[in-house]
C-alpha cells in the first residue's frame, strides 16, 4: 500500500506581524514627539522611555531619539498622556495625510 | 529580594508582535507584552476563548511569538497541568507553563479546573486579566464586574453583585504564590511574573486591565483608569507569598494618605454611570472601612 | 503467556505495554477499577507516566490534549456521563487531530441514573470524528488498546476503545498477555510532526476563517472547511491503514484478521445477525442452536463502528435474505444507529437484504439467550416485513410498572 500521509491540515499559526493588516490605518489621531521636549533626545542620554514601555502596540522604538512605527500605531494617544515632559502631541490624522513622517 | 526592574533595564526583545487585532488602547495588550517579556522564550502558553485568542491572531498567522495551544474555555487549568505533565514525561522541565486567561475564563467557568490545578499542587503559572466583563463577546457581565456597573446583560440598573474575590478564592487553596497587578503598574507586574518563574508549585496572578471600549473611557487614559483604581483603594495590589501578605509599592504608598474619592474613578468610565450618589458613598465608605483595618 | 483477569484490568495492561507517558482520569463506574489499575501501575513504578488526578473528565481530557499537543502519548477513561462531560473535548481532540485512545466501558446514561450496561454512551458519539473499535472479549480489549495507539498515531486522530461495562469489565477471562519487547516492535514511539516547541513556536487551534488566507511566507493556508475535509478524507482513509495494521498485528501476535467485522457462521448463511460488543459473542450460541434446527444463520460483530467499514459490512452482507440488528442503542424518536448505517451502506445494492431491528437491554436489563432465539426465530421466519420503527425485546409494559 502506498504510504498515504495523513494530516496535511491542522490550525497551527507562525507568528508574524500585521495579523490585522496595517493597523496604522485604524488611526484618528497621530503621535508626534517633539524631540527640543523628550527628555532622551533632548539629553542624549538613555532616560525615560516611558513612551515605549507603555505603548500597547511595541511601536515605539527604545532608541535616542525613540521613534514611532506609523504603519502599525494604533494612535491610542497613551504615550502623549503619559509622556513627563509633555513631548507628545496627538494630532489629526487627516491634517497629516501625505505629509513626511 | 529581587531587583526591582526598571525602564532602563527591561528587555527591549518583544515576544508580542504589531499590527494585531486587539483594540486601539488595549490593557490588555499592555499586560501581555510585559508579561511574555517576563515570561521569555522558555515558555508554553495555554489560552482559552477570550479577547487574548484576537489579539494573538487568525490561522494562518500568530502575533505571538512563543509556542501556544488554544484550549476550551472552562479547560485552561487542566490544559496547563497537561503540558506541565508532558513536559516531565520529556524531561524537559525548565519550560515555563503558563496560562493566560480573562476574568470570565477563571472566575465563572473555569474555577473549577483553576481549583484542580492548585489543590493538585500542578507547576504552573495562572495569569488572570481581569478586565472585569466578557469582552470579547461583547461586553456582558461576569463574576467579577464590580457592582453598579452596565454591561450588556445589566444593562438599565447595573450589576447588583459585587465583585468576586477570586485571589482570595486562590490563596486558599494554600499555594505558594498569589499577587495582584495591574496594567498601570508595569514594572510591578513584571517583577511579580518573573518571580513566579521562579517558584515550584501553583502561582495565579491576577492582572487589572482597563479596557476603553467595554469601561467606556478614551483610549489615552488606559494608565489614568488603571492608576486611580489603586489610589482610590478600590483594587489592591499585593502578594501572598507562602501564607504570607504583602502590600506592593503601589497600594503601601497610601497607608496613613489621603486618597483620592472613588467618585473620581467612577466619573473617568461609562459604565458606573447607573451609580446614584447612595451607593458612591456606600462603596466609599465599605473603602474606608477596608484602609481603616 | 496466559493470565485470567477483569476486562478493565487487561484495559489497563494494555496501556502500561503501549508504554503511556501521561494519563489524566477520573472515577465512573464501571470504569473506575481501570484507573485505579492504572494509578497502581504508576506509584509501583510498573509504568513509568504521569498520573494526573483530575477533579472531572473536561479536565482529564483537557490534561490529554494538552500533552498531546506537548508531544506526548496520552491517555484516559470514562463511562457514560464522564464521557458526555467530555463532549466538548472530545471534538476538540479530533480538530486538533491528536492521537489520543481514551477506553470507554460502555453503560448507560441518565435521567434516569443508571449503573448498568448498554452502548448509549459512545454511539451518541459517533459524529465527532473519533475512532471507535468495540471489543468483545478480554482479549480484544488488550489488543484493541495496543493497535488503538499505533493507529491513533499513524492517522493523527484519536480513538476510542469501547467495551462492555460489567459484562466485560468486571468479569474474569484467560487472555493472552503480549511481550513488552514485542509491543515495543510493534508500537514506536509517538513522534508528533508538531508539538509545543520554544525553539519553533506556533500557536495551536487557532480561529480560523470561513475562508483560506495566505500564511507568514506568502502560500495560501486552508480555512476551516478545508480543515475539515482534510480529517474525513483521514478518517475514511484510515480504514486501509487500520487494515494494514491489523496485518502486522496478527503477523506478530498470531491474532487478528477481521479488523471491521467478525463473521461468525456467515459463508453460507441466507440470514445474518448483527450486533456490536459482547452481544455478538452471546448470539453464537444462538446461532449454533438454530442451525442446529436447519436455519442458515450467522452472526456478525461489529468491531470498529467509526470510520464505518462500508465496504466490509457490504461484503459480509452481500446475497443474504435478511438481516436482523440487535442494539443496545438508540437514535431517540428515528431507531438503532448501527442499524440505519447498515441500511444505507445497502442501498447500493441491487438485490438487498430486508433488514429488522432489535432495540433490546438498555440501562442493563438482562439479555436471556431464549428471547434473543425467540427475536430471530420470528425474524426468519417472516423476512420480508419491515417495520418502521424499531421492535423492543424484553419489555415488560403491564399496567403496574406505568407512573
Ligand atoms: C463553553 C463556551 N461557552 C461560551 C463561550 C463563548 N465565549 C467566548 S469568549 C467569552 C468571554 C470571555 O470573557 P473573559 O474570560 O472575561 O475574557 P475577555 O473576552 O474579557 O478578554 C465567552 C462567553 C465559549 N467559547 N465556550
Ligand atoms: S515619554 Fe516623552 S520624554 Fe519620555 S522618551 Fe517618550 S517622548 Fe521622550
Ligand atoms: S499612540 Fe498608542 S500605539 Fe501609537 S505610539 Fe502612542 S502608545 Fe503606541
Ligand atoms: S475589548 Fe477591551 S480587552 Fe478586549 S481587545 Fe478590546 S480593549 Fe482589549
Ligand atoms: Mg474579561
Amino acid at each position: 500500500m502506498a504510504t498515504k500521509t495523513y494530516c496535511e491540515m491542522i490550525s497551527r499559526s507562525q507568528p508574524g506581524p500585521g495579523d490585522g493588516g496595517n493597523t496604522g490605518s485604524w488611526r484618528v489621531k497621530r503621535p508626534i514627539i517633539d524631540y527640543d521636549k523628550c527628555i532622551p533626545a533632548k539629553t542624549k542620554k538613555r532616560a525615560c522611555f516611558t513612551c515605549w514601555l507603555l505603548c500597547p502596540d511595541c511601536v515605539v522604538s527604545k532608541t535616542i531619539p525613540p521613534a514611532i512605527n506609523l504603519d502599525y500605531c494604533k494612535g491610542c494617544g497613551i504615550c502623549a498622556e503619559e509622556c513627563p515632559a509633555g513631548a507628545i502631541e496627538m494630532v489629526d490624522e487627516a491634517s497629516q495625510t501625505g505629509k513626511e513622517k | 529580594m529581587a531587583e526591582k526592574t526598571t525602564i532602563l533595564n527591561l528587555t527591549e526583545e518583544e515576544f508580542v508582535h504589531s499590527g494585531n487585532r486587539a483594540c486601539t488602547g488595549c490593557g490588555l495588550s499592555i499586560v501581555y507584552r510585559i508579561g511574555l517579556k517576563a515570561l521569555g522564550k522558555n515558555s508554553v502558553l495555554v489560552v482559552p476563548p477570550s479577547c487574548l485568542t484576537v489579539l494573538q491572531g487568525l490561522y494562518p498567522v500568530a502575533s505571538t511569538k512563543l509556542p501556544c495551544v488554544n484550549v476550551t474555555f472552562a479547560s485552561t487549568a487542566a490544559a496547563a497541568t497537561g503540558v506541565r505533565s508532558a513536559m516531565m514525561a520529556l524531561g524537559k522541565d525548565d519550560v515555563n507553563v503558563v496560562a493566560w486567561a480573562g476574568d470570565g475564563g477563571t472566575s465563572d467557568i473555569g474555577i473549577q479546573a483553576l481549583s484542580g490545578a492548585c489543590e493538585r499542587g500542578d507547576n504552573i503559572i495562572y495569569i488572570c486579566y481581569d478586565n472585569e466583563a466578557y469582552m470579547n463577546t461583547g461586553v456582558q457581565r461576569s463574576g467579577t464586574t464590580p457592582q453598579g456597573v452596565l454591561t450588556t446583560t445589566t444593562p438599565i440598573k447595573g450589576k447588583l453583585q459585587v465583585k468576586k474575590d477570586v485571589p482570595a478564592i486562590i490563596a486558599a487553596h494554600g499555594i505558594p504564590y498569589v499577587a495582584t497587578a495591574s496594567a498601570a503598574f508595569p514594572l510591578d507586574f513584571y517583577d511579580k511574573v518573573k518571580k513566579a518563574t521562579t517558584i515550584h508549585g501553583p502561582k495565579y496572578i491576577h492582572v487589572h486591565t482597563p479596557c476603553p471600549p467595554g469601561w467606556g473611557f478614551d483610549t489615552r487614559y488606559t494608565i489614568k483608569v488603571g492608576k486611580l483604581a489603586v489610589e482610590t483603594g478600590l483594587f489592591d495590589l499585593y502578594e501572598i507569598e507562602n501564607g504570607s501578605f504583602s502590600l506592593s509599592a503601589p497600594s503601601q504608598r497610601l497607608v496613613g494618605k489621603k486618597r483620592p474619592p472613588v467618585s473620581d474613578y467612577f466619573a473617568a468610565q461609562g459604565r458606573f454611570k447607573s451609580l446614584d450618589t447612595d451607593m458612591v458613598n456606600t462603596i466609599q465608605q465599605q473603602v474606608d472601612a477596608k484602609w481603616a483595618a | 503467556m496466559h493470565i485470567i483477569e477483569s476486562g478493565n484490568v487487561a484495559a489497563a495492561t494494555g496501556v502500561k505495554l503501549s508504554r503511556v507517558q501521561v494519563i489524566a482520569a477520573y472515577p465512573i463506574t464501571p470504569q473506575t477499577p481501570l484507573t485505579e489499575k492504572l494509578s497502581e501501575f504508576v506509584e509501583s513504578e510498573q509504568l513509568t507516566a504521569q498520573y494526573i488526578p483530575v477533579e472531572s473528565e473536561h479536565s482529564a481530557m483537557a490534561v490529554c490534549i494538552a500533552a498531546s499537543t506537548a508531544g506526548t502519548r496520552a491517555f484516559t477513561a470514562t463511562s457514560a456521563n464522564g464521557l458526555l462531560y467530555m463532549n466538548e473535548q472530545l471534538h476538540w481532540a479530533v480538530g486538533a487531530r491528536l492521537p489520543i485512545v481514551t477506553c470507554v466501558v460502555n453503560r448507560g446514561i441518565g435521567a434516569p441514573w443508571t449503573v448498568w450496561n448498554d452502548q448509549q454512551d459512545s454511539m451518541a458519539q459517533r459524529d465527532v470524528g473519533w475512532i471507535q473499535l468495540y471489543a468483545s472479549d478480554h482479549q480484544q480489549i488488550i489488543d484493541s488498546v495496543i493497535k488503538a495507539f499505533r493507529l491513533a498515531q499513524t492517522v493523527s486522530i484519536p480513538v476510542m476503545v469501547c467495551y462492555d461495562g460489567y459484562l466485560l469489565s468486571h468479569t474474569y477471562m484467560p487472555f493472552d498477555l503480549p511481550e513488552q519487547s514485542e509491543v515495543d516492535a510493534f508500537l514506536p514511539p509517538f513522534v508528533p510532526k508538531h508539538f509545543l516547541d520554544p525553539e519553533n513556536p506556533g500557536n495551536f487551534n487557532t480561529v480560523t476563517l470561513p475562508d483560506v488566507r495566505p500564511g507568514v511566507d506568502g502560500t495560501m493556508r486552508p480555512g476551516y472547511i478545508e480543515i475539515r475535509h482534510n480529517l474525513h478524507q483521514d478518517l475514511r482513509a484510515a480504514l486501509d491503514s487500520y487494515a494494514e495494521i491489523d496485518r502486522e498485528f496478527e503477523q506478530r501476535f498470531g491474532r487478528g484478521g477481521s479488523p471491521f467485522v467478525e463473521q461468525y457462521r456467515c459463508d453460507d448463511a441466507r440470514f445474518v445477525a448483527v450486533a456490536v460488543g459482547s452481544l455478538s459473542y452471546q448470539l453464537r450460541d444462538v446461532i449454533d442452536t438454530m442451525r442446529e434446527d436447519g436455519i442458515a444463520i450467522g452472526v456478525m460483530g461489529v468491531q470498529m463502528y467509526r470510520p464505518f467499514p462500508d465496504q466490509a459490512v457490504a461484503s459480509a452482507l452481500a446475497g443474504k435474505e435478511c438481516v436482523i440488528v440487535f442494539e443496545k442503542a438508540l437514535s431517540y424518536g428515528n431507531q438503532g444507529p448501527l442499524y440505519s448505517d447498515i441500511k444505507s451502506t445497502l442501498y447500493r445494492m441491487d438485490d438487498r437484504p430486508i433488514i429488522h431491528n432489535y432495540i433490546l437491554g438498555l440501562g442493563g436489563r438482562e439479555i436471556k439467550t431464549q428471547q434473543l432465539l425467540d427475536a430471530l426465530t420470528e425474524s426468519c421466519a417472516r423476512p420480508a416485513a419491515i417495520e418502521d420503527t424499531p421492535r423492543w425485546i424484553g419489555l415488560k409494559l403491564q399496567e403496574e410498572h406505568h407512573g
